[in-house]
């Protein structure tokens, strides 16, 4: 790879030794880029690595503790968005950000239309039509200028977005997830525009969770980790296993086996019962291809699959969060249609802690007494509330079983650390004494010492007789704690097979679909 | 050393005072009850007249009510994220309603007339509530949009209810909700303060005001703990609209007569702005009930304070909205921290002193 950097052409941006805290988070730790002209780069890492801060920092949104910049060699930090795209840098954001009632030229020339007489004289709309016009056919996007930008499907309003972010003399084009609501089609159409780019001198930036568009897209990869640079390669000397596993930060030779002598047993005498919840075809476009998945009583499903495989989606419509357009659900032998919503699954015994502790799950000005309690109240409504003796009871319980610190119970649940909010999540749930529990990230972001007692609890519920989804970015932790295992990969289940014997390169195996041994080899060469 | 730790642990408590969420609100009542016991010495002076309590304090509790029934239920709607607008045009069908029935009754004199009258405004209110929730909750519409329709559109009805007349009712029965006593108390305060207690005991003994919290502060994690927002938003509007209601009877007894075009114009205001300098954010979640009571009386009493003082007439809406403008921003979180800052050397300075 050092060949390479020689005959490089001047990057465009380096950004050097970068640095952000946020309070005592270091989000960005000494963090290097190089983006080159005529060049998709691809920025690779999971929740929390650090993209979006990068990001920010590189179109001026976020101001750096330590480290430069540098615009075509020349020093430039810049302090405002305004800034960075002064100095050509322009981001197209997952959601467009465009005006939906206005049509596609005045969207991408608005704050700059052309003008008849003098400066503040009328808009040229005719001269406006044109440039707009001028600017999509170079793309090669074929849409009407004069058409409102509202009436076109997404995929289109984000190639517009693009168009607008190129026309203001772009030489760095940011492309924050773009693909993540498009279907294959729109796909390839903005793939196209980005290669028409790419071959007329922008750099791009592209972010994607897709390991298969970034393989087909990009020609550099920078990975980062825990706000760390832990790899700049080159697209096509790169594996797809050897990228997942910069990404969640395997070292292959120091894998340790884990003990599943336990697990199998259960496994086993899951296999004997019948089923808790069976899903048929159970999909929804958009968001997760028809996947069949079935739960037993005292078993834990370990879902594997990075981060945008589906792994959440498919939590979310077990749950009836998010409504199915296909499929089939069966909770204990009542053959369900669908859950229609949270509710319907909470009375037929299902339970689910989201992903999003802050967003979706505790409610930041109650105590935590009341965030505890708030299941089981909302199952009793309004006119029945749980009798003070009994609430008491089941807080202090929890809070002992739990180990809840500090152990106040009268205290606002935003004053407790990430850990323990967590804890109070699981306590909601568990009070509601749920046959299933659906259980996405419940570790992320907590301290080592509330992550082993979360585990811990996985276990002993488990072995109570209670069916548990676990759903984790570290696959050690869903090895560890899964009887069985189901693969997710570009929202499909890819795989699903008993936890026996597979270890953490297995899992990669089937992700990629490369043998893990290859990569071995190809590391013990470097 | 016992002097000064003394000096401190009373401004420990005053500090504490001030940094209460109802501080401001009665400081400023207390402020404008002070303001007018100077301009008139008996103000405070509360006499018994046949069987009667009569005084400046009572009109101020008697002449709140409407819209500290209606702040009541505002709070309520406000805690969940909403917002009821049509409340004013609410209570002018609530006395439209009445009035007329009684006017077109043969007994328009009796009790029983009253009583059909009145509970038959109170169920067209619920009607009027359950469409507000309706379009909330149901169709989702923005609470401002979705009460703005029956905000423009209940003033129709109350018209086409009356004929587009003033009607004038002559029913003691009827009259009794404003101008009667009980227990030496006047009924249209009773009515307030009743219904201001049995809210308070429903929302803190039911699980009512923990799940109305929950839908105001987070209506996903809401959702997704199982909570049937649906039901609580309707809830509170249908309460917002029979609280309503009873503050357009109240309004109408008074006058003996109902104007469709007047009755309750603007009260809507005057209730959200009770809840607000009672201290319920318009984000929704936490609320005050108490709050509100503070607020409806502040407004109350700002009423009766400005001809008492001799201001004039016209700057009347002008003053009224100075006050409201001063309690506002001193409970605004910027105001508080900089009190706070200011408040907080002063101890330690004090202390190196000392030492």
């Amino acid at each position: 790879m050092s060949q390479a950097d020689v005959k490089q052409p001047l990057p465009v941006v380096e950004m050097l030794d970068v640095s952000i805290t946020f309070g005592a988070v270091r989000a960005l730790d000494g963090v290097s880029l190089r983006l080159l002209p005529g060049e998709v780069h691809a920025l690779m890492g999971e929740n929390g690595a650090g993209k979006s801060t990068l990001i920010k920092a590189l179109t001026g949104v976020y101001t750096f503790d330590a480290g430069r910049v540098r615009i075509d060699g020349v020093e430039n930090q810049f302090a405002t968005p305004a800034a960075a795209q002064q100095a050509g840098i322009s981001t197209v954001y997952q959601e467009v950000n465009l005006v939906p009632n206005l049509t596609v030229a005045e969207n991408m020339l608005l704050g700059r239309e052309p003008r008849r007489f003098s400066r503040l004289g009328p808009i040229d709309r005719r001269e406006m039509n044109r440039r707009a016009a001028a600017s999509l056919q170079n793309l090669g996007i074929d849409v009407d200028p004069g058409s409102e930008l509202g009436s076109h499907p997404i995929a289109v309003q984000q190639l517009v977005a693009i168009a607008r972010a190129v026309d203001t003399d772009a030489r760095v084009l940011i492309l924050d997830e773009p693909t993540s609501s498009l279907d294959a089609d729109e796909v390839a159409r903005l793939f196209e525009v980005m290669r028409r780019l790419r071959d007329q001198g922008t750099a791009i930036v592209f972010v994607s969770h897709f390991l298969d568009q970034i393989f087909e897209i990009s020609d550099r990869l920078t990975i980062l980790r825990n706000g760390r640079v832990v790899g700049e390669r080159l697209t096509e000397e790169t594996t797809q296993l050897e990228l997942v596993q910069l990404m969640i930060g395997r070292d292959l030779q120091a894998l340790e086996r884990i003990d599943r002598a336990a697990h199998e047993t259960a496994e086993e005498a899951a296999e004997r019962r019948l089923p808790v919840l069976s899903a048929v075809g159970l999909g929804r476009k958009g968001s997760l291809e028809a996947t069949d998945l079935t739960l037993y009583a005292g078993e834990v499903v370990g879902i594997a699959g990075l981060l945008g495989s589906g792994r959440t989606e498919l939590a979310r419509l077990l749950f009836g969060a998010d409504a199915p357009d296909t499929g089939d659900l069966t909770v204990k032998g009542s053959s369900g249609r669908r859950l229609r919503s949270p509710r319907h699954a909470i009375d037929r015994n299902l339970a689910f802690c989201s992903e999003d502790r802050k967003a979706e799950g505790v409610f930041e000005e109650l105590s935590v007494a009341d965030n505890m309690m708030l299941g089981l109240q909302a199952s009793r409504g309004w006119l029945r509330p749980i009798p003070t003796a009994t609430r008491d009871k089941l807080v202090a319980e929890y809070m002992t079983a739990l180990d809840i610190r500090p152990a106040d119970p009268s205290l606002p649940i935003r004053s407790l650390s990430g850990g323990n909010q967590q804890k109070v999540l699981l306590a909601r749930w568990l009070i509601t004494e749920p046959d299933v529990l659906l259980l996405d990230e419940p570790t992320r972001g907590i301290d080592i010492g509330a992550k082993t007692q979360i585990q811990q609890l996985v276990a002993d519920l488990a072995g109570k007789g209670m069916s548990v989804v676990f759903i984790s970015a570290e696959l050690e932790e869903v090895l560890r704690l899964s009887h069985r295992l189901v693969v997710l990969k570009d929202r499909r289940k890819i795989a699903e097979r008993p936890n026996r014997d597979i270890d953490v390169n297995d899992v990669l195996e089937i992700i990629t679909g490369e043998p893990g041994s290859l990569i071995g080899k190809e590391r013990a060469d470097a | 050393m016992p002097e000064p730790t003394r000096t401190m642990a009373v401004k420990e408590v005053g500090a504490r005072a001030v940094s209460h969420r109802l501080f401001w609100p009665l400081a400023a009542l207390g402020t404008l009850l002070a303001i007018n016991l100077i301009a008139t010495p008996t103000f405070f002076n509360v006499r018994i007249q046949d069987g009667h309590l009569y005084g400046s304090l009572v009109d101020i509790v008697r002449n709140g009510a409407p819209v500290l029934l209606v702040g009541i239920g505002m709070t309520l709607v406000i805690a969940t994220r909403g917002i009821d607008l049509s409340v004013g045009a609410v209570a002018a069908i609530a006395g439209a309603v009445a009035c007329v029935y009684i006017v077109k009754s043969p007994a328009d004199g009796a009790v029983g007339t009253a009583v059909v009258a009145i509970s038959m405004a109170l169920a067209v209110c619920v009607a009027l509530g359950l469409w507000n929730g309706f379009l909330v909750a149901v169709v989702g519409i923005q609470p401002i949009i979705a009460t703005l329709v029956l905000m423009v559109a209940g003033r129709g009805i109350a018209m086409l209810v009356t004929g587009g007349q003033i009607t004038t009712v002559n029913n003691d029965a009827f009259a009794a909700l404003a101008s009667g006593h009980l227990l030496t108390l006047p009924v249209a305060a009773l009515i307030a303060l009743g219904v201001f207690a049995a809210t308070q005991i429903v929302v803190r003994r039911t699980a009512l005001g923990l799940l109305i919290e929950s839908v105001g502060i987070n209506p996903e994690a809401s959702r997704l703990a199982g909570v049937r927002s649906r039901t609580i938003i309707w809830t509170v509007y249908v309460f917002a609209a029979l609280c309503a209601g009873a503050a357009g009877l109240i309004i109408a007894a008074n006058t003996h007569s109902v104007n469709a075009n007047s009755l309750g114009l603007w009260i809507e205001l005057d209730a959200i702005l009770a809840v607000v300098i009672g201290g319920t954010s318009l984000a929704g979640g936490r609320f005050s009930l108490t709050g509100t009571l503070v607020g409806a009386m502040l407004i109350a009493t700002l009423t009766r304070t400005i001809p008492n003082i001799g201001i004039p007439a016209e700057a009347n809406y002008l003053f009224k909205a100075l006050v409201v403008v001063i309690v506002c921003l001193l409970q605004s979180p910027k105001a508080r921290a900089v009190l706070q800052r200011r408040r907080e050397p002063i101890p330690t300075s004090r202390e190196e002193a000392v030492v």
